[in-house]
């Protein structure tokens, strides 16, 4: 047997080998990718400022205390058209956290309750629930709201002839009124009565209002109910049984049982839900809602200031997706399987 | 002692067969909250249903569908060239057709269905005489396709699939025409566009523009290229971090900004720009998990047959990785679907927006319960009918699980 001859290697090293060196490669490649986005962002930018100048105007923030002049129909502060434009926008975010807050709350409770009555042995509660959930993902959101104000609200009769629901709550064409509390002179709920052309007492939320609130909480609520169904299934049939051994009525053994450990595997898509409702709730700019998003699109029309308003539109639905996700992320860690 | 019959014949347990009145007990009133809960489901059903059906076929004035068919299906595209959209249907049927002979066994009242809808279709008293033909034509080019599928089996699957990626861009093709001179086969502007058919080429121009930029944008955000991993995060969290509605108005109110001077870009197209930014970022997310959910020892191997990096991903990677993640891009192709309903508020003429112009004209003042219920069951039974079939076929063709 021969001995294997090492083949010799020369020692030459060519000028050029620093070209195959993959680090050399790395930096030279994201100076590259740097140099085009460079360009291009320098390109976008001096057109950019060529069509200001045509049109006479310039960057910059200052019209932000320029007096509005514009009215807002809702509003949750003191607000009116002599404010100047940062109030303005400061109603339509406070009117949209109003209704975000309260999506977030119904969507969660038709979520569940649709979900769990998906599961249900009862043949017609499953189906009832089944038809709802796949009536509200398959219909696009803007489709339902534009139905259920332009073809629901706006259709009902006048406050006179207002359709009355069990439990004081009437429905005409200036929306949906409901009994409400008052804390002045002392807690107290007061239930609307119709007295002459309007109603006294309680709560009226406007036709817009109403329409964005309700399709938001069951178009959202049916993809949590989907989520429910899906997080009690991925609890083992084991831990029913068990409860039922141990004598747990059927409430208990959700309540205890089942909903706490299906919640983990519910929180993360939860959590994009809530995110999607958070952003959702922006469409109300097509039934005349006052949000913040409506609010800066009258401000951009106003002013011509597109390009200011649409950076701070999108920064502040950034921060606001953030803030939910934070939140839902803290309480995830807080629900996560501690494991030993 | 005594030994167990072993030889014994172990049958399945009994299956439960019940009599009528046996379900009724088992599924509705077995326990006494379970009776409670079904009268009370059955008086909300009433409740709601009944007032709507009654007001269905007594109040509601359906004249103003009929009416406006054509401009809810198509906008203004130019009567002359309805050909093209025609030839789109009859390709989408053939090709649908032979995937179904090949592919799907069994969902036979799925395909049963997917016959029947061009003839019921035909029942709208508007249609014209060739219309209907027409969509006589599609059912039976479909159930040609169908026997040809399943005639000729798996040796036309690779013809299939092929024709199923150059469907799309063939698609835009011959809805935009070619000749720039209005004779043969000439360009119908984006903005003839309208109707159904707007919301269509939304969504199909949104998925197959997106598709190479989500792929780059999912690789970018793998790599070890500190700058080009940071630019493709910001911008894929950027953009998921917003509502698309805002997108939408970016692309029709900051992009012309953007621009030379005296290069203009038509609000179709823009809202195009829009929807395929908005979609890329979504993919990306897509692709990434489909990306993480390769194992190591794909890229090991690769490395140790002396494939380069571009060589791994793809030959690799990237086949694996969609494979993965077409379930998920089909969910993203409907929600896509639903999504470009936005493009409405920009004032685009898609099948909202038709329905919102025609409900602005005099003569059909009132008639928004009618015109947006029509609307809504066109998103719905598109929607639903595709994760119908995607949901199905992932259980029987085991797509994404390998």
């Amino acid at each position: 047997m021969t001995s294997h001859s090492s083949p010799t290697r020369s020692t030459r090293v060519s000028p050029f080998a620093f070209l195959r060196d993959e680090r050399f490669l790395q930096v030279l490649s994201q100076i590259i990718f740097f140099l085009i986005i460079g360009v291009i962002a320098y390109w976008f930018t001096q057109n950019m400022l060529a069509a200001l100048a045509r049109q006479g105007m310039q960057l910059g923030y200052g019209f932000l205390t320029e007096t509005a002049g514009f009215d807002i129909g809702e509003k949750m502060i003191e607000y009116s058209g002599e404010n100047n434009f940062a109030r303005a926008l400061q109603v339509g975010l406070l009117n949209t956290l109003l209704v975000c807050v309260w999506g977030l709350f119904f969507a969660t409770i038709i979520g569940l309750v649709v979900g769990v009555a998906r599961l249900s042995t009862n043949f017609i509660v499953s189906r009832i629930a089944w038809v709802f959930i796949e009536l509200m993902r398959n219909i696009p959101l803007l489709v339902l709201l534009v139905f259920l104000h332009g073809g629901i609200f706006l259709q009902l009769p006048r406050v006179r002839e207002a359709i009355a629901i069990p439990g004081s709550i009437y429905l005409s064409n200036r929306g949906l009124t409901i009994p409400w509390f008052t804390l002045t002179p002392a807690f107290s709920i007061q239930v609307p009565e119709l007295q002459g052309f309007n109603f006294s007492g309680g709560l009226t939320l406007s036709p817009e209002f109403s329409a964005l609130l309700i399709g938001l909480s069951i178009y959202t609520g049916g993809f949590i109910a989907e989520i429910v169904r899906a997080g009690i299934q991925a609890i083992s049939k084991g831990q029913t049984e068990a409860a039922r051994a141990l004598g747990f009525s059927w409430w208990q053994t959700l309540r205890l049982i089942i909903l706490p450990q299906a919640m983990r595997v519910i929180i993360p898509p939860l959590t994009s839900q809530y995110l999607n409702l958070t952003k959702n709730s922006s469409l109300a700019v097509a039934i005349g809602y006052p949000d913040l998003l409506s609010i800066s699109n009258t401000i951009s029309n106003q002013t011509g200031r597109s390009i200011e308003m649409i950076t701070i539109i999108m920064a502040i639905y950034l921060s606001l997706s953030l803030i939910t996700s934070a939140i839902l992320n803290w309480y995830n860690n807080k629900v996560r399987l501690v494991e030993r | 002692m005594t030994t167990a019959t072993v030889d014994r014949k172990i049958l399945p347990p009994p299956t439960e067969r019940y009599t009528v009145l046996g379900w009724l007990y088992k599924n509705l009133f077995s326990t006494w909250y379970d009776a409670l809960l079904t009268l009370g489901s059955a008086t909300l059903l009433y409740l709601v249903f009944a007032p709507m059906i009654s007001w269905a076929f007594t109040t509601a004035q359906w004249e103003v569908i009929n009416a406006n068919l054509r401009l809810l299906m198509i906008g203004q595209y130019p009567p002359s060239e309805l050909w093209r959209i025609w030839a789109c249907m009859y390709i989408a049927a053939i090709i649908l057709g032979v995937s179904w002979g090949m592919w799907v066994r069994g969902m036979r009242e799925a395909g049963i269905a997917l016959i029947v809808a061009p003839f019921l279709f035909m029942l709208f008293p508007s249609l014209e005489l060739n219309d209907r033909l027409n969509l006589g034509g599609i059912a039976f080019a479909a159930l040609a396709g169908f026997f040809i599928g399943r005639a000729r089996g798996k040796s036309l699957s690779r013809l299939t699939t092929l024709s199923w990626i150059v469907y799309f861009p063939l698609v835009i093709f011959l809805v935009r025409g070619l000749n720039e001179e209005k004779q043969f086969f000439g360009v119908v502007g984006s903005n003839f566009w309208g109707g159904l058919l707007l919301t269509f080429l939304l969504t199909v121009v949104g998925i197959v523009f997106s598709f190479p930029f989500g792929i780059l944008l999912a690789l970018g955000r793998q790599s070890s290229l500190t700058f080009v991993k940071m630019f493709c995060i910001l911008f894929i969290e950027v953009i998921r971090g917003v509502p698309f509605i805002t997108i939408i108005f970016m692309s029709q109110l900051v992009l012309p900004l953007f621009l030379p001077a005296g290069f203009t870009l038509d609000r179709v197209i823009r809202a195009m720009a829009g929807t395929v930014i908005f979609s890329a970022a979504y993919l990306a997310e897509n692709v990434r998990g489909g990306l993480q959910a390769i194992p190591k020892g794909q890229f090991e191997a690769a490395d140790a047959l002396g494939l380069n990096s571009f060589q791994t991903m793809i030959y690799i990677i990237l086949p694996q990785a969609l494979r993965a993640v077409i379930p998920i891009l089909v969910g993203q192709f409907i929600a896509l679907f639903k999504d470009t309903s936005l493009v409405a508020i920009v004032g685009l003429y898609d099948l909202l927006g038709i329905a919102r112009s025609l409900l602005a004209q005099p003569d059909f003042i009132g008639r928004q319960p009618e015109v947006y219920m029509f609307i809504a069951a066109i998103y719905w039974i598109f929607s639903y009918v595709m994760s119908y079939i995607s949901q199905r076929l992932e259980v029987r063709m085991g797509v994404g699980e390998r």
